[in-house]
C-alpha cells in the first residue's frame, strides 16, 4: 500500500481540519474547571478554617473530603445524573469536580494555617487584634502559599476528571475522546482520543503557568 | 482603693489560675502591687507560674479567680482587645509579622486605633529613631533582612507604638547571643530612664533580674512570692532557703553588677607623659610603691605600663612610647563593678584604668576598691535593716 500515509501524517490533516472545534472544547473544558476550583477553594479553604484548630471536627473533615475522592468517577457522576435538578450534562459534573477538588484544599489550608508561627499569633493577639482580624490579615496570608499549591494540586486533578464528565453529557475535550471511544476501529478514533488527550495535557501546562504568575503576584515579598 | 491609684499602676489581686485536667493550680491566690515606672522583674524556676501570672495582666491567659486592675481600674472583665492595645506585649521569639514591613509592623497598634496616616508615619520614624535604628534604611524591609537583634529592637519599637504605660515582655533578650543580649539590656535601661513606664519583666536568669531590675519578685511553685524586694535586699538578705539558694552562691559578687564605677572612690596610680625622659621616669617610679608607671599622651589618654626593666631599655636609646606593656582594661565610669572586676582579673597589675567620655585617665581600681566597696554596700544594708530586726526581738521578749 504505498499510498497509505503515517498516522501522524494523518493526524495533522486532522487538526488542521478541526483545531477551531478543539479549541473551543478546550475553552468549555477549562470553564468547567476554573468554576469547578473555585467552588471547592470556597469551600474547602472555609471548612479549613473553621476546623483547624479543634482536633475532632479536623480529623472528620479530612476523613469526609478523603473518602469523597476515593469515590470512581464514572460511578459518581451516574449518581449524580440521579439527582434532581441536576441530571445530565454541565450541573453534574461541577458537583462532582467540587467534591473531588476539596481534599487537596482542605488539607493544605489545615496544614496552612496550623505551621504558622506560634509567636506570630501571639503578639497579634497581645496587642489587642480580633480573632477575626488575626485570621484575615497574619494567619491566613501567611498560609496562603501552602493553600496556593493545595488549590493547584486540585485544578490539575479536574482537568483530568473533567474529562470523563463527557460520559454524563458534559462539556469538554472528554467529548472527543468518549466520541473517538465509541467508534473504534475507524479511520478517524485514533485522532479524536489523541487530539483530546494532547488537549487536555496542553490545558495542564497553561494552567500551570497561569498557576506561577498567581504565586508570584500573590505571595507578600516578604515571606517569598 | 483610689488611694493607691496614684502610685499603684497595676494591682493583682487573689489571682488564681487552674488549667483543665491539673490537680494543682498553675498561680494560687497571688496578691501583688506594682508601682509606676519600675522595672519589675518576676523570676523564678521553669513552672513556677510566672510566665501564666504576666500572661494573665493582659488576660493572654484568662484567671480563673481573682481580680486585676490597671492604673486603679478594674480590668478583668473589660474587652480584652481593647486592654491589650493600652499594653505594650514583647514574647521571648518576638513575632514579627514576616510578611509585613518593619515600617508595618510598628504601625500595628496605632492602625487599630484609627491614627490618620501622617501620625503613624511620625510614630514609626520616631520609634526606630528611639531603639537606634536608622527609619530611612529600614522602614521598608521585611523581618528576615534583620538580625536577631534588630528583630528584638523592632519588637520593642512595636510594643511601644501606642505610647502604653505599661509594658509586659517575656524573657525579651532570652533568644539573643550574649555580647549583643548586654548590649540590648543596657540599651533598653538607657531608654528607660527616659520613658519611665511600668514594666512586668518575666526572666529565669537571676543574674539578668539583677541587672534590670528595680525590684525582683522571686517565685516559688504556683507563682507564691518567695520574696518581692530591691535587689539589694534580696542579695543582703534573702528571705528563707529557697530564695538564697535561687540566688545562688555569688550573691556578693553579682551585687558588683549594681555599682558602677562612678559611685566608688578612685585610687590613683603613679604617671608620666610619653615625652618624659627615662630618669624623669625612673624619679616617679621610685617615689611610688608600685612596680610601674602608667605612661599618658599629651591628652592624657593611657597608653603603656613601664617599670624599671623597660627604663633600663629606654637609657639605650629606645622612644619611652614604644616600650612598655599595652594599657588595657580601660573602663568608663559607667562600667559595673562586676564589669570592672572581670577586665581586672585579666589585666596587668590586676588593675582597671578609669578614663572619661574623652578618654582622658581619671584614676584606678583595684582589688581592694572592689572589697571595699562590697564591705561598705553590706554594711550599709545590715544598718539599714537593722532598726527592724531590733523591734523584732523586743516583740519577742
Amino acid at each position: 500500500m504505498p499510498d497509505e500515509i503515517s498516522w501522524y501524517e494523518s493526524f495533522w490533516t486532522y487538526l488542521q481540519f478541526t483545531w477551531q472545534d478543539l479549541a473551543k472544547l478546550a475553552l468549555d473544558h477549562a470553564i468547567v474547571v476554573i468554576i469547578s476550583v473555585l467552588l471547592s477553594t470556597i469551600i474547602g479553604v472555609a471548612l479549613g478554617v473553621l476546623t483547624y484548630r479543634t482536633e475532632r471536627p479536623r480529623e472528620l473533615t479530612l476523613a469526609v473530603t478523603g473518602t469523597l475522592l476515593t469515590i470512581p468517577s464514572l460511578a459518581l457522576f451516574t449518581l449524580l445524573i440521579q439527582l434532581p435538578l441536576l441530571g445530565l450534562g454541565a450541573g453534574s459534573v461541577i458537583l462532582a469536580l467540587t467534591m473531588y477538588g476539596l481534599l487537596p484544599i482542605v488539607r493544605n489550608t489545615i496544614v496552612g494555617l496550623r505551621e504558622v508561627e506560634p509567636a506570630v499569633v501571639e503578639s497579634a493577639q497581645g496587642m489587642g487584634m480580633s480573632r477575626g482580624k488575626r485570621l484575615w490579615s497574619i494567619e491566613l496570608p501567611l498560609a496562603w502559599p501552602v493553600v496556593l499549591t493545595g488549590v493547584r494540586v486540585s485544578t490539575l486533578l479536574l482537568i483530568g476528571i473533567a474529562a470523563i464528565g463527557a460520559y454524563i453529557n458534559g462539556p469538554g475535550l472528554g467529548d472527543e475522546i468518549f466520541s473517538g471511544l465509541a467508534q473504534i476501529g475507524s479511520a478517524t478514533a485514533l485522532n479524536q482520543v489523541l487530539s483530546g488527550t494532547l488537549g487536555v495535557i496542553v490545558l495542564a501546562i497553561l494552567f500551570d503557568l497561569v498557576y506561577v504568575a498567581i504565586f508570584r503576584f500573590t505571595i507578600p515579598k516578604g515571606i517569598r | 482603693m483610689t488611694d493607691s491609684a496614684g502610685t499603684i499602676e497595676i494591682r493583682l489581686e487573689d489571682l488564681s489560675k487552674r488549667f483543665p485536667g491539673q490537680k494543682e493550680p498553675a498561680v494560687e491566690s497571688l496578691s501583688m502591687e506594682i508601682p509606676k515606672g519600675e522595672i519589675v522583674i518576676l523570676v523564678g524556676p521553669s513552672g513556677c507560674g510566672k510566665t501564666t501570672t504576666m500572661k494573665m495582666i493582659n488576660r493572654i491567659i484568662e484567671p480563673t479567680s481573682g481580680r486585676i486592675f490597671l492604673d486603679g481600674e478594674d480590668v478583668t472583665k473589660v474587652n480584652p482587645d481593647h486592654l491589650r492595645r493600652r499594653i505594650g506585649y514583647v514574647i521571648q521569639q518576638i513575632g514579627l509579622f514576616p510578611h509585613q514591613t518593619i515600617a508595618e509592623n510598628i504601625a500595628t497598634v496605632p492602625k487599630m486605633l484609627d491614627w490618620d496616616k501622617k501620625k503613624i508615619a511620625d510614630r514609626v520614624e520616631e520609634l526606630l529613631e528611639m531603639v537606634g535604628m536608622d527609619p530611612g534604611q529600614y522602614r521598608d524591609r521585611y523581618p528576615k533582612e534583620l538580625s536577631g537583634g534588630q528583630r528584638q529592637r523592632v519588637g520593642v519599637a512595636r510594643a511601644m507604638s501606642a505610647d502604653p504605660d505599661v509594658m509586659l515582655m517575656d524573657e525579651p533578650f532570652g533568644a539573643i547571643d550574649p555580647i549583643t543580649r548586654d548590649r540590648l539590656q543596657n540599651e533598653f535601661l538607657r531608654l528607660q530612664e527616659d520613658i519611665k513606664k511600668t514594666i512586668i519583666f518575666v526572666t529565669h536568669d537571676i543574674d539578668e533580674a539583677i541587672k534590670m531590675g528595680d525590684r525582683i519578685a522571686i517565685l516559688k511553685e504556683r507563682s507564691q512570692i518567695a520574696q518581692f524586694d530591691t535587689p539589694e535586699r534580696i542579695l543582703v538578705n534573702p528571705a528563707d532557703d529557697f530564695v538564697a539558694d535561687f540566688i545562688g552562691r555569688g550573691a556578693s559578687l553579682k551585687r558588683l553588677s549594681l555599682s558602677r564605677v562612678r559611685d566608688v572612690e578612685l585610687h590613683q596610680w603613679p604617671t608620666a607623659q610619653e615625652g618624659a625622659s627615662p630618669d624623669e621616669v625612673r624619679r616617679v617610679l621610685d617615689a611610688s610603691d608600685k612596680s610601674a608607671v602608667l605612661l599618658l599622651d599629651s591628652q592624657q589618654r593611657p597608653l603603656r605600663w613601664v617599670n624599671a626593666d623597660h627604663l633600663g631599655r629606654a637609657d639605650g636609646g629606645h622612644e619611652l612610647s614604644k616600650l612598655g606593656l599595652p594599657a588595657e582594661a580601660v573602663v568608663q565610669p559607667n562600667a559595673t563593678l562586676s564589669d570592672t572586676l572581670n577586665e581586672m582579673i585579666t589585666a596587668r597589675y590586676s588593675t582597671a584604668i578609669v578614663v572619661d567620655a574623652d578618654r582622658a585617665y581619671q584614676g584606678i581600681v583595684d582589688i581592694d576598691t572592689i572589697n571595699e566597696t562590697v564591705r561598705t554596700m553590706r554594711e550599709a544594708e545590715r544598718g539599714r535593716l537593722r532598726p527592724e530586726q531590733t523591734a523584732d526581738e523586743e516583740d519577742g521578749q
